[in-house]
């Protein structure tokens, strides 16, 4: 999920702007460092991902931060700098044990659970929609036909939906986590970038959706993957986060948390299972 | 413990990868085009278990040393992963019908080495 940052558009301006030379100096940086080649008027980019760190550590403008960097004992700032540009990328098969489990053991299981109807999968923090299609070409691969599944894919941000709905992704993105006869298959190079195909796109439903709102009129899933998005939530929310999620799971439906998230000691109405070396959550109520 | 080969004619490229196999915990040889890595294929003591292969090379290219290896049945089982500049969807599929399990577009990070390593299982 994409966190909204409230800022005014004063603030953006002033702390965002950069010389051409300090651009060239930060484009050399990152790539000396993580080998990204970091294109002409990507300013962007920049802004969201270094005006967390400007802000941060007190500066005043990336220039102030170009400047910082160029002295003596910044390693850490340098580091830094570098994993804002190449890490928090939404990935596709992101953590790839999740993706092995529902290859592997979960499929069929949930497939002859929903019987006649399409098999639900919810992707709780689609961001820019790399799990949500990862999903459904993972089933395309198995055979499942776009008609047996509804994959829905919400996020806070309207601005990474409409991302996501246009499916076109960057070298780097599809570079990350896909596998080659993936892109191969379903993809088509445009331009510098490549868009997912129709078919693929067409299976996956994107909504703007506060998780801390209700989120019963989204209906009961099969699977639900709410991954990396509960660990900027304080104990009560992600509380209530989960009551609610497990309010919408099917009573034999998994969940999938992030690698660093659990529901131990917030929520114990959830079973804890190892599959394929993923760990996944059943509600206890559902069976019980 | 594990052995890659990388072969690739930028010595700044074959650096950058050998350090991150290292880290992983493979032993590492490496090839400045595809005949050398061929002829130190032929040499090598203990088995390989993966290349990290560039595509444009002298002497001979990444594509025609990978039809070559996998034309002989001694090399079943290394895994390969094409690192190229070579971007464009009919050379990747070339690549992977040439017996490729994986490909990577420059330029890269080690976090995407490291991705595509897991999805092949060598990591």
């Amino acid at each position: 999920m994409t966190k909204a940052v409230p800022r005014t558009q004063d603030a953006v301006d002033k702390s965002a702007s950069i010389t051409q030379e300090n651009y060239r100096f930060l484009q050399q940086h990152v790539y000396q460092h993580s080998g990204i080649v970091l294109d002409e008027g990507k300013h962007y980019l920049l802004e969201s991902r270094l005006i967390p760190i400007v802000r941060d550590v007190g500066l005043a403008d990336l220039n102030a931060l170009c400047h910082a960097l160029r002295g003596v004992g910044q390693a850490p700032l340098r580091n830094r700098v570098v994993e804002a540009m190449t890490t928090n990328e939404t990935l596709f098969f992101r953590d790839k044990s999740p993706f092995d489990a529902l290859r592997l053991k979960l499929l069929p299981e949930l497939l002859a659970a929903a019987r006649h109807r399409p098999l639900r999968i919810w992707s709780a923090a689609a961001s820019t929609g790399q799990e949500a299609y990862s999903i459904a070409m993972l089933l395309l691969e198995q055979g499942v036909q776009p008609s047996q599944v509804e994959i829905l894919g919400t996020d806070l941000s309207e601005e990474v939906l409409a991302r996501a709905r246009e499916a076109v992704y960057s070298q780097l993105e599809v570079n990350r986590g896909l596998p080659a006869p993936y892109l191969v298959k379903h993809f088509t190079r445009k331009g510098m970038s490549w868009e997912l195909q129709e078919r693929v796109r067409k299976m996956v439903r994107f909504q703007q959706l506060d998780l801390r709102s209700g989120i019963r009129p989204l209906g009961m899933f099969d699977l639900v993957f709410c991954r990396n998005v509960l660990i900027y939530f304080d104990l009560a929310t992600k509380r209530a986060i989960l009551e609610q999620i497990r309010g919408v799971m099917q009573p034999h439906a998994y969940l999938f948390l992030g690698s660093a998230e659990t529901t131990l000691n917030v929520d114990e109405r959830f079973l804890r299972k190892v599959v394929e070396g993923a760990v996944l959550y059943q509600s206890m109520e559902a069976r019980a | 413990m594990s052995q890659a080969m990388v072969v690739d004619d930028s010595r700044t490229i074959r650096r950058i990868l050998t350090r991150t196999l290292q880290d992983i915990g493979y032993h590492t040889v490496e090839a400045g085009n595809g005949l050398e890595a061929w002829e130190m294929l032929e040499c090598l003591e203990s088995p390989l278990d993966l290349i990290l292969l560039d595509w444009n090379m002298p002497e001979m290219n990444g594509l025609q040393f990978l039809r070559k290896l996998r034309a002989d049945r001694r090399f079943d089982d290394i895994k390969l992963m094409m690192v190229t500049t070579e971007t464009q969807a009919e050379q990747m599929l070339e690549a992977l019908e040439a017996g490729a399990n994986e490909y990577v577009m420059k330029p890269f990070t080690r976090d995407i080495i490291e991705d595509k390593l897991r999805l092949m299982n060598a990591l």
